[in-house]
């Protein structure tokens, strides 16, 4: 398994509920894995996890590991060589990522250095390279431009270009489209698809946007308040979905071309203030009952291959039962 | 078509006629943001204006409100022409503010911080003097879904749709006939958006208050208009009652739009192929570069 995380639970101080809570999420080589969830939710805690760039004051419980790599006990020029050349990210917006002063040639020619594969000449010829492949045209004069010289999304291709730099494993994409207009957007989503089925790269793709989760990525993990809360395969998200918070998602957000009534959830997301000892989503759920709000969540498996965290699910109840059967013969 | 034509019905309520507003940029550039941008609203009614980052949607609202002035074309209200005039007077401007009412994206930055959302709704109350009206804020807060808790608090100790929801609550203090949201609900959650979106419903049902809307997000605009403009690049390159123009799109740029939008079965790499299949519309201006 590419990425690996297993059981990550991320506590700050002072914070009333955990940041991430018994986080478990697999990512393979040449896979697109989706992590959806509101604002709050961790996912990108889980992404800073994966490159170890969680807060100072944060204690981190489990075990994350890329290509077999303990990420989280790692130190020095491991670490260093982790982040700059197995794990790339690729953030919300392009231009908070560039130096406004800075041609883009230096950007990518900087990041070639750093691999320390490259001398000056070479890494310039690489990022020609780099940038015809992420589809901007007449890359040598690209490289002499400044990044205001540039639209949105094709400052987003040079991030990309940057972020292939390195040829990474693993690719961290957290809203690296939300900013981006629809058209712009497909065109990314596509060039991120094909670059990863070219190389098996593999990729966590973090967004807000369920269906755009559900259409775009093999697998998806959807996360509320820390906690992942269901979890199976894209395309079955739109009709087989079994976790409250999930269908509720679902039925809250306009679908282009069915018109239905939308139904909100009721309440907000829980913040770092509010504690929350049984299921999280208890508060706002339709079909929660007390004993809800003293479960600590955990996944069960469904018969469909995915999975969710869910107290009323009929096959976490059996699961309960036989668990209960076999401890009490 | 059996309905009885009413006489609100005959005079529509708001009428944009050849808006046009050219900006000059740095250097001999000019950009033309908005070109003979024509459109009616009847009471009560509901008009989405969409279109992508440059298209010119913003600069449409701004000139329906009053932010930005024409340089040509009208922009009238029960057949009062607002862009009419240079000078004008303190009552005049608050009647043209009567009129329509705007919400912004972040409303953050359009409530002043130092106010709790009673004295927000206060001020903007005793500006068009109906100050005292203890009982209408109160039935404003209730309006829009606030609580005693978030009436006495400030924009900070709010969450985001709380924030958006008190906005709401002062563009609709005055009463007004239009309210024009400007992607007023593309920076909350999902979960959040669509208690927003219930909230404008069941207004406009209870107050024929009609909604010009402005997003990029078409999925939101089918839920909540029934005409829709599309613009690209300052010209409106189709509009029609959303229901026909989502379905069955005549402009080339409307259909690779609907193409791009994640959807069940969606392939993005079809969407670009289809855009490639595309005829460049619009005008490219200046040295605004597309990829």
């Amino acid at each position: 398994m590419l990425l690996d995380i297993d059981g990550l639970t991320v506590q700050l101080p002072g914070a009333a509920r955990p940041l991430l809570a018994d986080v478990s999420l697999r990512v393979a080589a040449g896979e697109v894995v989706g992590l959806v969830g509101e604002s709050g939710s961790g996912k990108s805690t889980t992404a800073k996890a994966v490159l170890r760039v969680l807060p100072d004051d944060a204690a981190a419980h489990g075990r994350v590991t890329v290509a077999g790599a303990d990420v989280l006990t790692m130190t020095g020029s491991a670490l260093r060589e982790h982040r700059a050349r197995r794990v790339a990210m690729i953030h919300q917006n392009p231009r908070s990522a560039l130096n406004p002063v800075h041609r883009v040639g230096d950007f990518l020619v900087e990041r070639l250095l750093r691999t320390g594969d490259h001398d000056r000449r070479t890494a310039r010829d690489r990022a020609v390279e780099l940038l015809d492949r992420v589809g901007l045209n007449d890359p040598a004069r690209r490289l002499r431009q400044y990044p205001h010289e540039m639209s949105g999304g094709m400052l987003q291709r040079v991030v990309i270009a940057g972020a292939l730099a390195a040829d990474p494993d693993l690719i961290l994409a957290d809203e690296s489209t939300s900013a981006l207009d629809v058209t712009t957007q497909a065109e990314i989503l596509a060039l991120l698809r094909d670059l990863g089925r070219r190389r098996e790269t593999g990729m966590l793709f973090i967004t807000h946007d369920l269906h755009l989760a559900a259409a775009y990525c093999d697998r998806v993990y959807v996360m509320y308040a820390g906690r992942i809360v269901e979890h199976r395969t894209g395309h079955s998200l739109f009709d087989h979905a079994r976790h409250p918070y999930t269908r509720g998602l679902l039925d809250c957000s306009p679908e282009l071309g069915i018109s239905r009534p939308l139904r909100p959830i009721p309440g907000r997301p829980p913040s770092l203030a509010d504690r929350a000892d049984g299921c999280p989503f208890a508060a706002r759920c339709p079909e929660a009952e007390p004993a809800c709000e003293t479960w600590t969540p955990r996944a069960t498996e469904l018969p469909d291959g995915g999975e969710a965290a869910c107290r009323r699910l009929p096959e976490a109840a059996a699961a309960t039962a036989g668990a209960t059967a076999r401890n009490n013969p | 078509m059996t309905t009885p034509q009413t006489p609100a019905a005959a005079q529509p309520l708001l009428v944009a006629d050849g808006l046009r507003k050219t900006y000059h940029l740095p250097g001999k550039d000019t950009l033309v943001a908005a070109n003979d941008v024509s459109f009616t609203l009847p009471t009560g009614g509901s008009i989405g204006i969409v279109g992508e980052s440059g298209s010119g949607k913003t600069t449409v609202a701004r000139m329906l409100v009053g932010l930005v002035r024409p340089d040509a074309g009208t922009v009238r209200v029960d057949g009062r022409d607002r862009t009419a005039g240079r000078r004008r007077g303190r009552g005049e401007r608050l009647a043209r503010a009567r009129e329509i009412q705007m919400v912004f994206q972040d409303p953050y930055l359009s409530l002043d911080p130092r106010l709790t959302a009673r004295q927000c709704l206060a001020t903007s109350l005793s500006l068009h003097d109906a100050a005292g009206a203890q009982g209408r804020i109160e039935e404003l807060l209730d309006r829009v879904g606030l609580g005693s808790r978030e009436a006495a608090a400030r924009p900070h100790e709010m969450s985001g749709g709380q924030q958006q929801r008190l906005a709401i609550a002062r563009a609709l203090a005055v009463n007004p006939r239009v309210l024009v949201l400007d992607e007023a609900v593309a920076a909350l959650d999902v979960s959040i958006q669509s208690q927003i979106l219930r909230l404008l419903v069941d207004i406009r049902q209870d107050t024929g208050l009609a909604l010009v809307f402005i997003s990029h997000d078409l999925a939101v605009v089918q839920h909540v208009t029934d005409e829709t403009v599309v613009m690209r690049r300052g010209t409106v390159v189709e509009q029609g009652p959303t229901e026909r123009l989502l379905t069955a799109p005549e402009n080339a740029y409307t259909r690779a739009l609907l193409a791009a939008v994640p959807r069940r079965g969606w392939d993005p790499a079809a969407a670009v192929r289809d855009r490639g299949a595309a005829p460049a519309g619009g005008r490219r201006s200046g040295k605004a570069q597309e990829d």
